[in-house]
């Protein structure tokens, strides 16, 4: 972490509140996955009452040769809210995979922005005294590992380190490709307890600047911001979270029937909804896997992964992962662009919907704000 | 059977004697400074005015919102220890990490971790380290604290370490009062802990306010056996409400959409709930109010506690009524209405009084509010039809027509219809809560994790709907009319072996031998 890595003359340093922005916003950009952000704001409220810092850094501020982790709970989300961290597993893989390259991480980065991981990084880099970097792999939440622009455009996949709160490390020192690394690394989780901290391989500078989705934290802390605002000015929460993200309202509606099922560990599930307000006597459904996945209308796809699918309470704005989802919620659905990291014909083969299990649903890019009529059409 | 239910808000304590399912007679009275003197008074009141004795009385049901008000205003709360297995996992958060600091002052900050827990699939994360637990009793003993909550990670799943670790602890500590997590709370170790803690605080306020409650029904002559409502409109007994004191949090709007139900007839509706400042709109489902599903802050502490899911509007019969800009609520005179209301001869403009200049209601001397020009009236009738709809939207379950009753003391301000649905208004409406408190039933419940690799899915599913049925039986159901209201089954993501988390409530008749 010396100077000629990363420039930290330019850092800002985070305070409680903007750890509060960021959990909410960071719960938005989940697109209803991702896991809870709560417990890991209160670890990080926790490390500035310890004294410790969190510093953020931008893209530019790293050095080309600068050395970068991901690091980032992998698991069970029902287990985070159980088994609370011990607080330093994610550290402890740092710190294994750093012995194993003999030298120390200069700053890290997310993995995934939506969701708890979000928080996690800031957390390792105030331990270790290095900041984290505006940016992650995702601008959203993802359910596997490999659904990162880092993989999507040619990290390794080794090496790689997990630990957990009784002190194991597992250390992966040569991996065949992403996809194994997400299943190692799943199966070795399940044994830790299903909750872990996962550390991918270290990262150049240059590579990040390049393939991270970036100003992603700001976007949570804005976001997060945006929501405050809105609540204490009484003005229409789902309104302005819109507004602020150029993005797209596709639909208020109350929930008619949610279906959930099990497929390979992951909870799949149909919501459908009843048109309100503005789309009375419309219907649409929502395909869930963890995140929400696709959107239509009338049996119409007008929105897919990787665009986010955001789903809000219609009335109080609060983030609804699909876990609460039920029969009877009054909800408003959004749409925001993804990074164009994420549109590119490699990275639809990763995270596009044919990568989620809909083969015959084509990518359609979702416009921003403006041209909505365009994207309707197809 | 002959039962009294009484039920103790912050204005008005309420108390009805029932035959069966016939409502005898009901009086409404002012809650009192001291409230046991205002249960005295309600209940003499009322076998007073009906025909029944004291020596008739089979059973009492009383619904408080005492041991909240408690929490809420930092009142009565003893010093509490915290003590949580789990090490070497939990560590970056302690016990009440995320309580308001003034209440986890006035419980004294006196947190422990210790080694124990358990695993998702029942593993065990460490052994319990006796030695250790002797040592924290000691410290809690040298504090001179008397009540303890215990957590354990994934207890819901396996209670077995909060036992041990209670008996350990009780070797230093044998007069302590216990809490355990996993007998209050779901998964969801902070949200589950907190609510321990929060019971345990209350332990020395519920001995004292049970024995109040049974002195104040000794004194009117009544030696029937007496229970205590809880927030799933269902029963406890005065000793189990002496344990779990906490559960009786949120039991006012549950009476209230119980008593309902029970009063119309119908099991499935929307309910309105009209006070004094708020009105509670709530669903019925089965009978039962539907359950909210996000976390509950109660004083300001996160719970997962099972609360009834209820919106509440600034709307009641004591709500300020102003023009230009017209205005309803959220202000109110709350339970000074009768003195400053224009109608009962004060000056203020309130809800209650445009339901009088507009016809709806016959209450007060309806000359004072002659002079209110009838475009205001008709505006602020507007206004609040608008607000009663948009709340009764919100928790509207489906598109098809439900019923609305409307319940409370300042049930004149909803219209005979809320957009397209029809308004009951049963007999005995005021004093629902009451009447909901008279007829609760015995509830047992079970919530777990189960592994779908070791056991199908439907063998789960009756395993716990046997067991939820088991324990309702021996929290004093009737076997024959105990019967599962509540199954809920949500697979756990990222899990391989397929767990589920099944949710299963049972209910039944209170059994009088």
């Amino acid at each position: 972490m010396s100077p000629e890595f990363v420039d930290r003359s330019r850092a800002r340093s985070l305070d409680e509140s903007d750890i509060e922005a960021i959990a909410v916003g960071a719960a938005i950009l989940g697109t209803g996955g991702g896991g809870n952000p709560y417990v890991g704001s209160l670890r990080a409220k926790e490390q500035l009452r310890a004294g410790r810092t969190i510093e953020v850094v931008d893209l530019d501020a790293l050095a080309p040769d600068a050395m970068v982790v991901s690091v980032g709970g992998i698991g069970a989300p029902v287990v985070g809210i159980e088994k609370i961290e011990k607080g330093d597993e994610c550290l402890q893989a740092l710190r294994a995979l750093e012995e194993y390259v003999g030298r120390p991480a200069d700053a890290m980065v997310a993995a995934e922005i939506g969701g708890s991981n979000s928080i996690e990084p800031m957390i390792t880099a105030a331990q270790a005294g290095i900041p984290v970097v505006d940016a992650d792999g995702m601008g959203r939440a993802f359910p596997e590992v490999q659904m990162s622009t880092y993989f999507i455009y040619g990290h390794v996949p080794a090496p790689a380190a997990l630990a957990d709160e009784k002190g194991n490390r597992v250390l992966y020192t040569r991996v065949q490709d992403m996809y194994r690394l997400e299943r190692l690394a799943r199966t070795a989780t399940v044994d830790m307890g299903a909750a872990a901290g996962f550390a991918t391989a270290p990262m150049r500078g240059d590579f990040v600047q390049r393939y991270a989705v970036p100003s992603t934290l700001t976007q949570c802390l804005e976001l997060g911001h945006t929501v405050a605002r809105a609540r204490r000015e009484r003005r229409n929460v789902v309104e302005a979270v819109r507004a602020s993200q150029q993005g797209v309202r596709l639909f208020d509606g109350k929930i008619a029937d949610v279906r959930r099922e099990l497929k390979g560990g992951f909870a799949v599930g149909r919501v459908r909804l009843d048109g309100i307000d503005g789309n009375r006597g419309e219907r649409a459904e929502i395909d869930i896997q963890n995140e929400n996945l696709v959107f239509r209308r009338e049996g119409v796809v007008e929105a897919t992964v990787p665009d986010l699918i955001i789903v809000l309470d219609a009335d109080s704005g609060q983030s609804i992962t699909t876990e609460v989802l039920r029969y009877g919620l009054r909800v408003s659905v959004l749409a925001l662009p993804c990074h164009p990291l994420l549109r590119t014909p490699e990275a639809l083969k990763v995270i596009g919907p044919a990568a989620f299990g809909y083969p015959d649903v084509p990518y359609r890019p979702l416009a921003a704000e403006g041209s909505h009529d365009a994207t309707v059409s197809g | 059977m002959i039962r009294i239910g009484i039920d103790v808000g912050g204005t008005n304590t309420d108390a009805v004697v029932m035959s069966d399912r016939t409502v005898l007679h009901s009086v409404k009275t002012a809650t009192t400074e001291d409230v046991m003197s205002g249960v005295v008074a309600a209940l003499r009141q009322v076998l007073d005015e009906s025909s029944v004795t004291s020596d008739d009385v089979d059973v009492v049901m009383v619904g408080t919102t005492h041991f909240t008000n408690a929490v809420v205003q930092r009142r009565d709360l003893a010093p509490t220890a915290a003590v949580r297995l789990g090490l070497p996992a939990t560590a970056s958060l302690v016990p009440m990490v995320d309580w308001p600091p003034d209440l986890r002052e006035s419980l004294g900050n006196h947190v422990f971790l210790a080694h124990g827990g358990h695993e998702f699939d029942g593993r065990t994360i460490s052994e319990i380290d006796p030695e250790e637990l002797w040592r924290i009793a000691d410290t809690i003993a040298g504090h001179g604290i008397g009540t303890v909550a215990v957590s354990s990670v994934f207890s819901p799943v396996n209670t077995e370490m909060e036992h041990r670790a209670r008996d350990f602890l009780r070797e230093s500590l044998p007069d302590a009062h216990f809490t355990l997590s996993s007998e209050i709370g779901r998964i969801g170790l902070l949200e589950r802990e907190n609510a321990a803690i929060m019971n345990a605080c209350l332990r020395d306020l519920s001995t004292k306010t049970v024995t109040a409650f049974r002195n104040a029904l000794r004194d009117v002559g009544l030696d029937a056996p007496f229970f205590l409502t809880q927030n799933d409109g269902t029963l406890m007994s005065a000793e189990t409400a002496e344990e779990f004191p906490v559960l009786t949090f949120a039991s006012g709007p549950t009476n209230s959409m119980r008593g309902a139900a029970f009063l119309s007839g119908i099991k499935d509706a929307i309910v309105i709930d009209v006070g004094g400042t708020t009105t509670d709109i709530g669903a019925l489902v089965s009978g039962f109010p539907r359950e909210a599903s996000v976390a509950v802050e109660v004083g300001g502490v996160r719970t997962n506690f099972r609360m009834p899911d209820v919106f509440s509007i600034g709307l009641g019969g004591g709500s300020l009524v102003s023009d230009e800009p017209l205005r309803v609520g959220p202000q109110s005179v709350g339970y000074r209405l009768t003195r400053e209301a224009r109608v009962f001869g004060g000056d203020v403009l309130t809800a209650t009084d445009i339901a009088v200049a507009a016809g709806r209601a016959d209450i007060g001397d309806a000359s004072r509010v002659a002079s209110v020009s009838p475009a205001l009236v008709e505006g602020a009738l507007n206004s609040m039809r608008e607000m009663v709809q948009r709340a009764v939207e919100r928790m509207r379950l489906t598109p098809e027509p439900v019923p609305v009753i409307v319940v409370g003391g300042g049930s004149i301000l909803v219209p005979d219809r809320v957009g397209d649905l029809n308004v009951i208004r049963p007999d005995h409406y005021p004093v629902a809560n009451a009447v909901g408190a008279a007829i609760a039933q015995i509830s047992g419940e079970v919530d777990r994790v189960f592994s779908l690799a070791e056991m199908p899915r439907d063998e789960a599913v009756a395993k716990a709907k046997a067991e939820a049925i088991e324990r309702a039986v021996q929290a004093g159901a009737d076997q024959d009319s105990t019967q599962v209201v509540d199954v809920d089954d949500v697979p756990l993501a990222y899990l391989p072996g397929n767990a589920t988390r099944i949710r299963v409530k049972a209910v039944g008749d209170l059994s009088v031998a």
